[in-house]
């Protein structure tokens, strides 16, 4: 049950620099596994679209709706690429560490890169940061300034609260979804495995957390990936 | 303790923010993003894009061919019904001509057999006038031969009865 995670502190004697290896191993994996199914999946394109395909065009419906619903698809369209990846990037995180969590010489190497605050919050900064981006460039930075002091401009603090707001919770609402089901599934699995007793008692709450966690992770990244678009429609949208 | 255990798990596990995790994380996101989108969604995306135009266009030619179908039946029709006309004019003409030709066909008959009719009464007329002669011819021979022969012989009313019987029959049988 208390396993540790692989960190290594103070790399090169740097009192910040420190790493999570089963981080970056989980990246890793993730990355290769979203390219793998992706490319795998617009291998063999054509007109009447059979199986793989099928899917690709479903997964990219699917998302183009989301960005539809938060604004026009005239700018819409130019955040297509980065809500489909931010979409399959995190569903695929998400399933992973519900399938399994391997553990290996008593550090967690195999789990969701998704239930770790660091990653989940350089994707919401990196939205954040990106949403600012895209406000000055297709808005201009007189509109985007002149943004902060609407509809009043007492609100002003309340606004530049609320873009760390924005960051913060967008990532730490992934985190706290999939490291909780995390912990559970790892408190069930200590539950089963402890004897004949807690194996009755523990399999079948396992299984149930199982699929609900399977849906959690669906439900997570729409969530992430909606909230992203309308964070981004904020900053790109004329009228609020 | 076990509480102040578990708390301290789920620290070690929050772990803090690793520096390098989120830089690799950055990185591998945006080289994520750029691959992905050339090699998958990019593709995919062109794919449903020549789709669309592809079924607008078939739309499209699909509009314009049922017109094009359209525009040929009614010709058709039309075409079809000058050709009724065009029969049935025919067969009319072909009606009058035969009836013309019906009634050319009785009235050469009829004058043929008027002129059959008049021929073969002058026939008869000339052979009967022949017969005549003939027999006139023969009567007055036959007359003097009878008178000779009365003058020839004595003979008895009897004989004499018998005897022009007998010549009547000759000259039948010769007739």
């Amino acid at each position: 049950m208390d396993h540790g995670a692989p960190v290594i502190d103070n790399i090169f004697g740097i009192s910040w620099l420190s790493v999570n290896l089963s981080n970056v191993l989980m990246i890793t994996v993730t990355s290769i596994i979203v390219f793998v199914l992706c490319v795998l999946g617009a291998k063999k394109l054509q007109m009447k679209p059979t199986g793989a395909q099928n899917v690709m065009e479903w997964i990219l419906d699917f998302v183009k709706g989301i960005i539809n619903d938060t604004m026009g698809w005239k700018t819409g369209k130019l955040f297509l690429p980065l809500a489909l990846t931010l979409f399959t990037y995190i569903l695929v995180g998400n399933l992973l560490g519900v399938i399994t969590n391997g553990v290996f010489g008593g550090n967690v190497w195999w789990k969701s890169p998704t239930a770790d605050a660091g990653v989940t919050l350089t994707l919401s900064a990196m939205v954040i940061v990106l949403s600012h981006f895209y406000g000055i460039k297709l808005r201009g930075g007189k509109e985007y300034v002149k943004d902060y002091f609407r509809p009043i401009p007492i609100l002003f603090p309340i606004k530049l609260i609320e873009e760390f707001a924005n960051t913060l919770t967008l990532g730490l609402r992934l985190f706290g979804n999939l490291y909780a089901g995390e912990v559970l599934l790892a408190l069930l699995v200590g539950l089963t495995s402890s004897g004949v007793l807690g194996f009755f008692g523990g399999a079948i709450p396992f299984l149930a957390w199982q699929g609900f966690s399977v849906f959690i992770g669906g439900i997570q990244a729409f969530i992430f990936t909606m909230l992203a678009m309308v964070y981004m429609s904020h900053k790109v949208s004329e009228e609020h | 303790m076990h509480t102040f255990t578990d708390y301290s798990m789920i620290y070690a596990a929050l772990g803090g923010l690793h520096v390098i995790d989120m830089a690799v994380q950055l990185f591998f996101f945006i080289v994520l993003l750029l691959l992905v989108k050339k090699f998958a969604w990019g593709p995919v995306m062109n794919m449903m894009q020549k789709r669309e135009e592809y079924v607008a266009g078939e739309i499209e030619a699909a509009e314009s061919s049922r017109a094009e179908a359209e525009k040929a039946s009614k010709e058709a029709l039309a075409q079809l019904k000058q050709t009724k006309q065009e029969a049935q004019k025919m067969i009319e003409d072909a009606k009058n001509a035969g009836v013309r030709q019906e009634k050319d066909i009785i009235e050469s008959a009829r004058s043929e057999a008027a002129r059959i009719k008049e021929a073969a009464q002058a026939d008869i007329q000339t052979e009967k006038e022949k017969a005549l002669q003939a027999l006139q011819d023969k009567v007055a021979s036959l007359s003097v031969l009878i008178a000779s022969k009365v003058i020839e012989k004595e003979i008895s009313a009897q004989d004499q009865e018998k005897l022009i019987n007998d010549y009547i029959k000759e000259v039948g049988e010769e007739l």
